[in-house]
């Protein structure tokens, strides 16, 4: 920067800290700042002639050369490009396939020692039944916790990108009136279709049971929190689809949402770190596991699900609420 | 040829399809019906947990999401698709 432009930038900004920020210049003074501001010495001017008569000079190549059919072998050699990277692409991974071991097989790398001792000794460690969410919720709790957190933190980012603003509402008319507005993207919709109503009044209170049982019985049979909460979530939008959103808002909105998902994450975390601690320091939990095959067995699991199920439903729920109508 | 097969056969196509179409609701669609066709293969390879995941997840909630992604931009919408063919029209006359 010369320091000619330094001194009028200087003077511009004395100009604005002098006056009250509210007040709008006269067109004569935008003009004034407007001069002084782009006004070029001679070798930027000289500068900026070069540029432009070098793009000139580029245009009328590019005219030319579309003029003579280059765009079309352009676009024939991207095809041709195209088809030839995925027909490589394709060999490679055929070829890289065929090393690997069939599908089932003894020898399979994951027959190791890791998967024998869940297999062998995963009942008597977990008391669960269903050896998967013995796994997941036990032997791996911690990953566990760290996908209910990552889904967390994507709620938190729907939330500040598609919460509606109210408070811009309040002063800004164009914004209120962007709600309702016909070309909001839920203006020409059916609002009350008999058939999808029908369907949910008969659907919804079956899906939603299914998920409370999918939940509950995570450690009995297949199925645990992240599954029923997803089915539950699902029941949720269906009947908010049908419906409208009056009814769910009637005992779900943004402080219940708020409220279970913290809950429940922290409900988790502090039972973790429970059994973390008495794992690490040889201490017996005195949490029972139970019989196995009992619905109140395999101690901590069922917790567990029951909150992994509570954020799972909750998020996907709000999912939904935040891309319809930006709001809880 | 077993049931399994046939399944097999109707992902890759199905996977084919998704990527092939020219509308985005469309392809959402064929995506879905991916999903439902590998819980089925799931149930077959023995791991039900992810049959129910697959189901749920997949062909439920992330095709509902995508569909409610495209109206927010705009990508279904009656007048779009009426613009559309407009302009093809329009661009074939003028070509003639």
């Amino acid at each position: 920067m010369s320091d000619d432009s330094r001194s009028v930038l200087k003077q511009l900004l004395d100009r604005l800290t002098q006056e009250p920020l509210d007040r709008h210049m006269s067109e004569q003074e935008t003009a004034e700042a407007g001069q002084d501001f782009y006004t070029y010495n001679a070798e930027e001017q000289r500068r900026y002639e070069a540029e432009h008569s070098e793009e000139q000079r580029v245009e009328g190549l590019l005219r030319r050369w579309n003029r003579s059919g280059g765009e079309k072998q352009a676009r024939g050699l991207y095809k041709l490009l195209c088809t030839l990277i995925m027909l490589v692409f394709l060999a490679v991974m055929l070829y890289t396939v065929s090393f690997l071991p069939g599908f089932g097989s003894a020898e399979h790398p994951i027959n190791n020692d890791v998967s024998r001792r869940y297999i062998e000794q995963g009942l008597q460690e977990t008391g669960a039944v269903n050896i998967v969410t013995g796994m997941i919720l036990d032997y791996r709790a911690f990953d566990t916790l760290g996908e209910s957190t990552v889904l967390f933190t994507a709620a938190i980012v729907v939330l500040l990108l598609l919460r509606r603003d109210e408070e811009s509402e309040k002063w800004s008319p164009l914004a209120a009136e962007a709600v309702r507005a016909p070309h909001s993207d839920n203006f020409y919709e059916p609002q009350h279709d008999s058939i999808l109503q029908g369907s949910a009044r008969i659907l919804v209170p079956v899906i939603l049971l299914f998920g409370v049982y999918i939940v509950l019985n995570g450690h009995l049979s297949p199925g645990g929190g992240f599954s029923g909460g997803a089915i539950m979530g699902a029941g949720l939008t269906l009947w908010a689809i049908a419906f409208g959103f009056d009814d769910i808002r009637r005992f779900f909105t943004y402080k219940t949402y708020q409220r279970v998902v913290l809950l429940s994450l922290l409900t988790y975390a502090l039972s973790k770190c429970y059994s973390f601690y008495t794992g690490a320091n040889h201490i017996e939990s005195i949490i029972p596991l139970g019989t196995p095959g009992a619905i109140l067995s395999s101690g901590l699991i069922l917790v567990l699900n029951i909150c992994v199920g509570f954020i799972v439903t909750c998020t996907m729920y709000c999912f939904y609420a935040m891309f319809r109508k930006g709001e809880l | 040829m077993g049931f399994m097969q046939l399944l097999l056969i109707l992902l890759v196509i199905c996977a084919a399809a998704t990527a092939l179409s020219d509308n985005l609701l469309v392809s959402v669609i064929i995506y879905m019906s991916f999903s439902l066709l590998m819980s089925i293969v799931w149930i077959f390879m023995e791991s039900p947990d992810l049959a129910i995941t697959e189901a749920a997840v997949g062909a439920g909630i992330t095709g509902l999401l995508m569909i409610l992604a495209l109206k927010k931009i705009h990508a279904i919408d009656a007048r779009n698709e009426l613009k559309k063919k407009k302009d093809k029209n329009g661009e074939d006359e003028t070509h003639e």
